[in-house]
């Protein structure tokens, strides 16, 4: 294999005589989109693995440079298509900073409301994509797959009734929200928090009350604090392995310091601890959505007008980076103003990115169904690891 | 009528009836995991609720291409699938369905179906090597552990209803529970017939003992280059397994076509029982995880291989103190 000849390969030789490389993606049905791992076997056992990324690169930091202020947002999207909202919040609120451009308070509150629905949404589809790798698309983990999705549905419903859009919606804007919430939305949304609350406890005890589903996950894939400091990981990959780090509460952006945000931590660092700490992270995102709907103040949800024409928001020259908390963890969006009405430069980060990035290093040494329940565990989204 | 004409006009019928039982029991499958998912299942195929639906994918999949890897070993990737169905469908051969009403009621009948149903790995090892695939070859080697793992568990629990009702031969089986089934002999009724569900589970290479199919893995195991007539073949065997190790168990623990009524209720009785058994098994699919290889083995080695053992050697123990008969 030339092409990975210079690609760096943490090996852990176990002596057997015969090795097996087998090519696991990019057309594989636990490739969570297009991932290709280049796995070296020894028997069942995973000695080495090369992880091959890019197949879904679609040039959106060139793409970016290319639009206007106003149109990217509804584009910023479709990095990480599972969560489209954060994408965009990180594009507009990066644009106010180096634009010094005020949100009023609604606003502000709006954006944590429709973050903090789009982690139960997105949290939703790895509990359902992460059993469906560990149970089969033809057995249990296709139950809880469909499960995670009908509640995933409701928060999509609501998200409907707010923006029109069910997956990609164009919400956020620059200096604030493109939409107030409809009448008798917040009741609605109450009812489907309350609805999913309960649903949590059942599939807790499908999943913990199973003890298949805790030999498959406890102890598996560990990460320890020191490897996952390292690497770079973030969000609730590095939560899970004992580092109570969340830029909702390091660094608050959007008037998150108006609430106490609670950081779940687990310090076992192997699949189940992720598993638990996105748990912890539905049930602290329900709390959030109460109580931005109880506080909710009001006025504008924009100091800009609605859109008129592409161009009418236009900068002043700079640059600065601003940092997000998404349902992966931290999304960071670096932009360059020329003065213009549309970035000189822009560059993401994306959560899954620096989280896929740890695979090579705990991989080997497992067996090739860990394979698939470790990748799930750090549920990547290839819109954003590849861009 | 000569008996060999007569036992292959009967065959002829037993395996016709199988192959449509094969065909619907895949129906209520799928209805019955719509229904544990919050689902509707098929439905649009026949009225109602889908009643056509597995004649439908019968009629596609033979409407399909069969492709032949360029890499395959021709013969042995050709042949698998017959290998592998022809076990799969013998193994009704000496299952009564009622008294006198099957193709041969052996008098060893129930060691005919524990050996000629572990034959199926072998169809299985040819596709999987054949098909020169990395996946499929995979799959082949986790199928040899696992079949060789819980072929003896299974035995041993079957063997627990052999030795209370003192003879191999099914009628006679289903003869000795007449009044009360094996399943409510105390204590060790229960924990063989627990514990040859479990052994048919990983017999019939079910979630969560699925490892060499796990499509989440090795994407369809050992069948991942079949298609079309091949590949319905290579399914029409896995659930003509299924059904077979579920008239099994009815026959060996539920009382086979014992049941209240008059006796040409007994074939009717006895579907119901096997279907029941193959609903646990599917309800045990549809909520389960599948487990590890390495745990797969464990199972079996540490705990239900000398489980069984101890319960088919008390078994023996309370036969042999009380006599051949419950």
């Amino acid at each position: 294999m030339p092409e990975t000849q210079d690609r760096q390969v943490v090996e852990i030789g176990y002596g057997g005589s015969e090795r097996l490389v087998m090519n696991m993606g990019p057309q594989h049905p636990s490739a969570h989109g297009v991932f290709r791992a280049i796995l070296t076997l020894e028997g069942e056992t995973v000695v080495a693995v090369d992880a091959v990324i890019g197949y879904l690169h679609r040039c959106h930091e060139k793409l970016a440079e290319t639009l206007t202020y106003v149109q990217y947002p509804s584009i910023a999207s479709k990095t990480d298509y599972v969560s489209a909202m954060t994408a965009e919040l990180a594009y507009v609120a990066s644009v106010e900073k180096v634009g010094k451009i005020d949100v009023p308070r609604r606003a502000q509150y709006l954006r944590v409301l429709a973050a903090e629905l789009q982690r139960i949404a997105s949290h939703c589809l790895w509990l359902g994509t992460w059993c469906m790798d560990m149970g089969g698309a033809l057995g249990g983990g296709a139950t809880v797959f469909l499960y995670a999705i009908r509640e995933r549905e409701l928060i999509l419903d609501l998200f409907e009734a707010l923006t029109g859009a069910r997956l990609l919606y164009g919400f956020h804007q620059v200096g604030g929200v493109r939409y107030d919430l409809p009448a008798g939305w917040a009741a609605r949304c109450r009812q489907t928090l309350a609805h999913i609350e309960g649903r949590l406890a059942e599939y807790e005890s499908m999943l913990e009350d199973n003890a298949f589903f805790l030999v498959r996950t406890q102890g598996v894939g560990v990460i320890s604090r020191e490897l996952a400091l390292d690497v770079g990981v973030c969000g609730p990959i590095l939560r899970g392995s004992g580092v109570p780090y969340d830029v909702r509460r390091a660094e608050p952006y959007s008037s998150y310091e108006d609430f106490d945000v609670q950081v779940p931590v687990h310090a076992a660092g192997d699949c189940y601890a992720r598993y638990r700490v996105r748990m912890a992270e539905f049930r602290e995102s329900i709390r959030l959505v109460r109580l931005v709907l109880d506080g909710l103040p009001e006025g504008a949800i924009s100091s800009r007008p609605g859109v008129k024409s592409v161009g009418q928001v236009r900068i002043a020259k700079g640059e600065g980076y601003t940092r997000i908390e998404g349902a992966r963890g931290e999304v960071g969006c670096y932009l360059v103003a020329d003065g213009g009405a549309k970035p000189y430069r822009l560059k993401w980060r994306g959560a899954s990115f620096s989280n896929l990035a740890v695979l090579p290093h705990i991989i080997p040494g497992h067996k090739v169904a860990d394979v698939v329940a470790i990748m799930g565990s750090v549920d990547p989204v290839f819109g954003e690891v590849d861009r | 009528m000569p008996p060999l004409l007569q036992h292959a006009i009967t065959g002829f019928i037993v395996l016709n009836v199988v192959i449509g039982l094969v065909t619907y029991v895949t129906l209520l499958e799928r209805k019955f995991a719509a229904r544990m998912q919050s689902r509707i299942g098929p439905y649009y195929v026949g009225w109602p609720h889908g009643w056509l639906q597995p004649i439908a994918d019968a009629l596609k999949l033979m409407m399909k291409e069969d492709i032949v890897p360029a890499a395959a070993d021709r013969w042995v990737y050709n042949l698998a699938p017959i290998v592998f169905l022809v076990p799969c469908v013998l193994i009704f051969a000496t299952i009564p369905f009622a008294p006198g009403l099957g193709v041969a009621d052996l008098n060893i009948g129930v060691l005919f179906f524990l050996a000629v149903s572990s034959l199926e790995i072998v169809g299985l090892f040819m596709g999987g090597w054949g098909s020169n695939n990395k996946y499929a070859l995979l799959s082949a080697m986790r199928a040899v552990n696992q079949i060789i793992s819980y072929d003896l568990p299974f035995i041993f629990a079957a063997l627990v209803p052999v030795v209370l009702a003192g003879s191999l031969q099914m009628s006679a089986i289903v003869e000795a529970q007449a009044g009360f089934w094996f399943v409510l002999y105390p204590g060790l009724g229960q924990l063989a017939f627990v514990a040859f569900l479990v052994a048919t589970l990983a017999a019939e290479n079910r979630v969560p003992f699925d490892i060499l199919e796990a499509e989440s893995e090795l994407v369809a195991g050992f069948r991942v280059e079949y298609s079309g007539m091949k590949f319905a073949l290579i399914q029409l065997g896995e659930y003509a397994h299924m059904i077979g190790t579920s008239f099994l168990g009815a026959l060996l623990f539920l009382g086979g076509w014992l049941g209240p009524g008059p006796a040409w209720l007994g074939p009717v009785w006895f579907l119901l029982k096997a279907m029941a058994v193959f609903l646990v098994v599917t309800w045990v699919r549809w909520s389960f995880v599948r487990i590890r290889v390495d745990q797969i083995l464990a199972i079996s080695w540490k705990l239900l291989l000398p489980a069984t053992l101890l319960l088919l050697m008390a078994t023996a123990l309370v036969v042999a103190l009380q006599g051949a008969r419950v």
